[in-house]
């Protein structure tokens, strides 16, 4: 028995439109396997993972918390991988923002103003940018391969937030651990609701760049040159568009959303600078971006839903006693769900047996 | 054993795994597939590897199990890649981020022990050799299979029938497939030997280099031997150069945070991934001689038309 593909005239609008659901249903069914092989329930522990989180108000925060800076890294990475460039040094992009972003609270720390915060923001996404802007230049001008470079750049980006935070911009009154000052009031991102729970300001602007971003991609011309050089760079420069531009708009767009992410969680989530920031946002909005099929509505969704894959994680540790990792293999099994069932779009699949084969072969001679 | 022999020694250690999974990576990009799932494969590698050795008391089967599960964990990327034509790219950090999550799930429970190591095997009159025999024929298995892989492997793409047809799939797979070739066998294999390749260097990880389990031990590794692969120019012997190379760069860099001299550490363990992106820069600018020499299909998936 063997798997045959057949192309499809046109692609499938009814799989477009499926195929994540699928590849959630997928995903949700390998999850059960693999709890029964933990030895634990898996009802119990799909409750827990799925569930449970949404049942309380604080934690419904929570996950606004969590998906925010999801949803702002993977609609950046969206643009970027639409026009064929592979950003994947996200992670490295959102923490020098988060670091270039707290210069001002860091060095100011007295400074209470109303102009702090809008000025960490802009100060985060030029960091995110331009950090960014390293292997688009490296591309366009020394032929450098980006996925590469990009991701190089993620390691050095975690050893200088460390080098920081352990060296010049240690607490002076922190006793000695590896930690910045923490943030004064001005300088900490305001929160949606108090009264119930720590959601904050980051998942307005996970929204408004999504809209932006859908708005671009559908209405405006940049929109459409990102979709033309990224399906076919020749074509793209028949139009009279520049693939060296694009890399650049590319590389520079996704940094800046992935270093507003930094800030915004440095300044919201965390409130101060320490060596460990994110929980692999960079990456894990990876999964986000191809879940949502690079479409920016799509990716606020799968951010959610993402979101709630770190919060059922923490839940499932503590509720079943789940090994806090197995939320990381749930992330890796729905990515893996998600590139197999985009598949359907394009192809019919079949399944041929050798005997099926062999009249179909005689049928045709 | 002087300084001198002794630092050397760490250098083929550390330029070990890194030889192993750019080797690997060279076959399987040589067919045309680019599978960047490599440090998923060293740390699912690294885990089974250490976990076999915990349980069986043999490091042996340990390596034999790592080198294994490295190969069935590649055969995943090659299912999706190669029988449902999924976006190589995305597949392969598909392939990575599966593999950091499953690997600390499964070495949860070891974390802290200590680990077996696979002892050395001297080569009787060679490793008496003066100066070069302790350091070249009194080293591990590991060590001495890394070494005849770039052989073995340069033989076998230059001097063989198979090698050629597996160059001519890499070059042109529509060419290789009107000529009789299985374009999609040939790939499944070659993806599988890269597994198994990447699988033994996380072996060597966790057997050898530091025969323990920490999370996320492969460190980067898969990626600077992704690296070495563009370095290489998709030559094998240019990969045993870049390897020792890199080797000694990682080397000369905890030498120099041992001795201080003031640079903070951070700095110094930059600097590896700095010299990848440095390096790639080098070699890639000259477009004429990086064209030449990438296969042509690389990273392009292949329906026959039967």
């Amino acid at each position: 028995m063997r798997i045959e593909l057949e192309k499809r005239p046109a692609h499938s609008a009814l799989f477009s439109m499926l195929s994540p659901f699928i590849a959630l249903g997928l995903t949700i069914i390998a999850g059960a396997i693999l709890f029964t092989a933990l030895g634990k329930n898996p009802f119990d522990a799909l409750y827990s993972f799925f569930i449970e989180p949404l049942t309380e108000l604080w934690s419904l925060h929570e996950l606004l918390i969590k998906a925010a800076p999801l949803i702002l890294i993977a609609v950046g990475l969206s643009v970027c991988f639409r026009s064929n460039n592979w950003n994947i040094g996200a992670e490295g992009q959102f923490i020098m923002g988060g670091v270039v972003g707290s210069i001002v609270p860091i060095y100011f720390h007295e400074w209470n103003s109303f102009v702090v915060l809008p000025l960490m923001l802009i100060m985060g996404m030029i960091g995110g940018a331009l950090y960014a802007g390293i292997p688009a230049l490296l591309k366009t001008r020394f032929n450098t391969n980006e996925i590469l470079s990009s991701l190089m750049l993620v390691y050095v980006a975690e050893l200088f937030l460390d080098w920081l935070v352990r060296g010049p911009w240690r607490n002076p009154e922190g006793f000695n651990f590896p930690e910045s000052r923490s943030f004064n009031d001005s300088a900490v991102l305001p929160e949606l609701f108090p009264a119930s729970g720590g959601a904050n300001l980051g998942i307005v602007f996970a929204l408004i760049a999504t809209l932006l971003t859908w708005f671009m991609m559908r209405h405006m011309l940049k929109g459409f040159e990102v979709s033309v050089l990224g399906q076919s760079a020749r074509a793209g420069r028949f139009a009279g568009f520049s693939s060296t531009k694009m890399i650049f708009f590319a590389f520079l767009f996704s940094g800046a959303l992935a270093g507003l992410a930094g800030i915004s969680e440095v300044s919201g989530a965390i409130g101060r600078l320490q060596p460990d920031i994110s929980p692999a946002y960079g990456f894990t909005a990876i999964i986000v971006a191809f879940l949502g099929r690079l479409n920016p509505l799509g990716i606020f969704a799968a951010g959610i839903i993402l979101a709630l894959t770190y919060l059922g994680g923490e839940a499932a540790q503590i509720s079943i006693g789940l090994p806090d990792k197995v939320a990381r293999v749930f992330q890796g099994f729905l990515l893996f769900f998600v590139l197999a069932c985009d598949t359907l779009i394009h192809y019919r699949v079949r399944l041929v047996t050798a005997i099926k084969a062999r009249t179909e072969g005689e049928g045709a001679s | 054993m002087t300084l001198a022999e002794a630092i050397l020694l760490t250098i083929t250690t550390a330029a070990t795994p890194l030889l192993l999974a750019a080797i690997g990576e060279l076959v399987v990009e040589r067919s045309g597939v680019l599978n960047l799932g490599v440090e998923g494969m060293i740390v699912i590698g690294a885990v089974v590897a250490f976990a076999a050795a915990q349980l069986t008391g043999s490091a042996y089967l340990g390596a034999l199990f790592g080198m294994a599960a490295g190969c069935l964990f590649s055969l995943l990327f090659a299912f999706l890649t190669l029988t449902l034509v999924a976006n190589q790219v995305a597949t392969g950090l598909a392939l990575t981020i599966l593999g950091l999550g499953l690997s600390g799930m499964i070495g949860e429970s070891f974390v802290g022990q200590r680990g077996v190591q696979l002892d050395e095997i001297a080569i009787p009159f060679l490793s008496s050799i003066p100066l070069i025999g302790n350091l070249l024929f009194n080293q591990d298995l590991i060590f001495y299979v890394s070494i005849f892989s770039v052989f073995g492997v340069s033989w076998f793409l230059f001097k063989t029938r198979l090698g050629l047809q597996l160059r001519a799939i890499g070059d042109s797979h529509g060419s290789a497939h009107a000529l009789g070739i299985s374009v999609i066998k040939t790939r499944y294999l070659a993806v599988m030997f890269g597994g198994a390749c990447a699988g033994l260097a996380g072996a060597q990880l966790s057997l050898v280099y530091t025969p323990q389990w920490v999370e996320n031990m492969s460190a980067g590794r898969g990626w600077i031997a992704l690296a070495l692969v563009v370095f290489a120019s998709w030559r094998p012997l240019r990969v045993l150069a870049g390897a020792y190379l890199f080797g000694a760069v990682t080397i000369g860099q905890l030498h120099a945070q041992a001795l201080g001299f003031g640079i903070p550490s951070q700095f110094l363990s930059a600097l590896p991934y700095l010299a990848t992106i440095i390096v790639l820069v080098i070699i890639s600018r000259n477009r004429r001689l990086t064209l030449m020499n990438t296969p042509a299909s690389l990273g392009q998936s292949f329906v026959p038309d039967r």
